[in-house]
């Protein structure tokens, strides 16, 4: 019996925020306990789902899945024309990471923020539909419908708050992203006109076979696919909406924005991967991306020391995490994946805890900063009134909780911004520290003593200068925020916000803290991508037990 | 036919793509439409041009692939353009907010200085 529910696991992801959002939506505010207790069941069914995902992937049940690898067909359909979900070790990775995200984020939210406007709980739950459907089906146009779905609640929640600023880059976001959704489509249908099959798993074998006057429109069909994919990973020159967005964003939306851009990054691996096992010519993983990738570090960095405003130095921080990302993958060596997946984790997590702390942080402006900093923008009206600090305090109403003025906020907004840089610009001892050690030892390392190409000195030397550019730019932030006396007052902190950025600076630790293990399963987890004819396999295989399963 | 068919998502995406970079919201607006529309048409044509050849296979008739037509993009394009729909109608509410918010229709929220 246990056996059949396990099975269904794979969906859980996908299930559960779709139910929790669509209830969230019938309930009326003043239901908000019981819309606050559903959406939280939501997320942590989520992160049990995932965290089991992750144990099976393990090969815990060799009865059920062998080699990490577990599949699901949606409505017992076999592939190629049936919708499948695949979960491997990237994926699983991904699950959790975001489920973590996700529930620190929302429980960030609960402090006001998803009282500022019509249907936060439910945009945060599709959203969610969108991310894990995104990292687990096996399926091109399947991957553009969650892509939409997700697309479709960010634009919601980036507005979330509303205000001209929000407005205005919203404006711009959806503009780029519906553009970027219609390449994704092209490029979807020119892979379906040459190979005629949709099937991720299906397709490496399609393009094998395909004949030599098919390929140059398979190849741009490719190529328009990793463009759309390179928009949402913020890649250069195609992240200029990117700052401005995440900046503009209220605090938990920001933060699991975070993950967003890693999601580009996570198409481009898992297809990238899929299609060099077929032909290396036709990934697009190559030299294109790795200076795609050092271009997107370098406007990252540039930003980083321009930038005034706490959110969108940030916001700089995730381009230059995802411009990393995508240069070494670029590299086009093996052993840097690893490496570089747990990058993805470590900096996801602390640009994911630096919005939440800039959310409180933001509030130290209390009175009228204009003349000592003009470049600082204040917040919008429509945030104060949610915090009920400009105006005078209304009467609370009785669903409204009870905020626990914790002690010492100073010194956990420093802390915990110490934290972050730490983590953001990597420097020990938190993980940003071990990743980055890690990603550069390999680039140094798998050279075997020879002089380093041009290319792998330019990674190098990309890693150090992020990691300066950011300590430069967030420690100058940091010193007018904290010691610049002038126009600062303590904001009152509630334990739910301060809870979610320990939280997830704590992750970092363990994340540190465990970094043997986890860079194992990283690299069984690196092995199974590049070797994609067991993802190929046991999709296929699939193929056979349903048939088989089927009465004629 | 297919001169015709050619032509249509030629200049729906051509005068799609000139309006997108046009400075009004309105304008971006329509231009996403059009394009939406050529790549709609661009992904039927994906399976082939056919006439008088039906998407669903008949239980009477041998199973030859030549006589029908690909059900695939059809599905395809029925699904974008509901979600083509859809994020028109988000992106035609902001478009309206920010005229409130703003007062002006620029994309920028700003009219250009002088």
């Amino acid at each position: 019996m246990t056996g059949v529910w396990l099975h269904h696991l794979p969906v859980v992801p996908i299930i559960t925020p779709l139910l929790a959002g669509a209830l969230t939506l019938l309930l009326r505010d003043a239901q908000r306990p019981l819309r606050v207790s559903l959406v939280l069941t939501s997320v942590l069914v989520q992160v049990a789902t995932a965290g089991a995902l992750l144990y099976l992937t393990t090969d815990a049940m060799p009865d059920m899945w062998t080699e990490g690898v577990g599949v699901y067909a949606l409505g017992g359909w076999p592939p190629p024309f049936g919708i499948i979900l695949a979960v491997d070790r990237l994926a699983a990775m991904m699950l959790l990471l975001t489920s973590l995200v996700a529930s620190a984020a929302l429980v960030y939210s609960l402090a006001n923020w998803d009282r500022v406007g019509p249907g936060f709980h439910s945009m945060f739950q599709f959203l969610l539909v969108g991310l894990n459907g995104a990292f687990l089906t096996a399926d091109l146009f399947n991957l553009f419908v969650f892509f939409e779905v997700l697309l479709a609640s960010s634009y919601g929640l980036l507005v979330h708050g509303s205000g001209p600023e929000r407005v205005r880059s919203g404006l711009h976001y959806v503009a780029v992203n519906l553009s970027s959704s219609l390449l994704f489509l092209i490029g979807v249908a020119m892979i379906y006109g040459m190979t005629g099959t949709l099937n991720m798993a299906d397709l490496p074998q399609r393009v094998a076979a395909l004949a030599v006057r098919d390929r140059p429109l398979f190849e741009a069909g490719a190529a328009l696919l990793g463009v759309a994919f390179l928009v949402k990973a913020g890649a250069w020159p195609l992240n200029f909406w990117l700052p401005t967005a995440y900046a503009a964003a209220s605090a938990p939306v920001a933060a699991i924005f975070a993950v967003l851009t890693k999601v580009g990054v996570y198409a481009v691996l898992r297809v990238g991967t899929l299609l060099a096992s077929a032909d290396a010519a036709t990934s697009f993983i190559d030299v294109g991306l790795f200076c795609g990738g050092m271009a997107t570090v370098a406007g990252g960095v540039i930003g980083m020391l321009a930038g005034q405003q706490l959110s969108r130095l940030i916001a700089y921080a995730v381009v230059v995490s995802s411009g990393l990302l995508l240069a070494a993958l670029g590299l086009q060596d093996r052993s840097l994946t690893a490496p570089l997946m747990f990058y993805l984790l470590s900096s996801v997590l602390g640009t994911g805890a630096f919005f939440m702390l800039n959310g409180m942080t933001e509030r130290m402006r209390l009175t009228p900063v204009r003349t000592q900093a003009p470049d600082v923008e204040p917040l919008p009206d429509e945030a104060w009134r949610g915090f009920e600090t400009r105006e005078p305090p209304e009467p609370r109403s009785p669903d409204e909780e009870i905020g626990i003025a914790i002690p010492a906020a100073m010194a956990f907004l420093g802390l915990g911004f110490v934290s972050c840089v730490l983590l953001v610009a990597g420097l020990p001892p938190l993980s940003g520290f071990v990743a980055k050690f890690a990603l550069l030892h390999e680039v140094v390392a798998t050279s075997g003593g020879a002089p380093l190409s041009f290319e792998r000195w330019g990674l190098v030397l990309a890693v150090l200068v992020a990691g300066l550019a950011s300590v430069i730019g967030l420690s100058r932030v940091g010193l007018r925020l904290f010691w610049s006396v002038t126009g600062r007052t303590t904001p009152r902190l509630r334990l739910v916000e301060v809870g979610p950025v320990a939280l997830l600076v704590g992750l970092s630790i363990a994340l540190a803290l465990g970094a043997g293990p986890v860079m194992t399963y990283l690299e069984s987890a690196a092995n199974s991508l590049h070797s994609p004819e067991v993802y190929i396999r046991v999709v296929q295989s699939l193929q056979t037990a349903v048939q088989g399963a089927t009465p004629p | 036919m297919e001169v015709v068919f050619a032509l249509a998502i030629g200049v729906l995406g051509g005068s799609g793509v000139w309006l997108l970079l046009r400075p009004r919201t309105f304008q971006v607006i329509l231009g996403l439409a059009l394009l939406s529309y050529a790549v709609n048409l661009f992904i039927f044509g994906m399976g082939r041009l056919v006439t008088d050849q039906p998407p669903l296979i008949r239980a009477d008739d041998p199973v030859d692939f030549a006589l029908y037509a690909d059900p695939v993009p059809q599905a395809l394009v029925l699904t974008a353009i509901v979600i083509g729909f859809a994020t028109t109608a988000l992106f035609l509410v902001m478009l309206l907010v920010l005229r409130g918010l703003t007062g002006t229709d620029h994309v920028d929220g700003r009219e250009r200085e002088e």
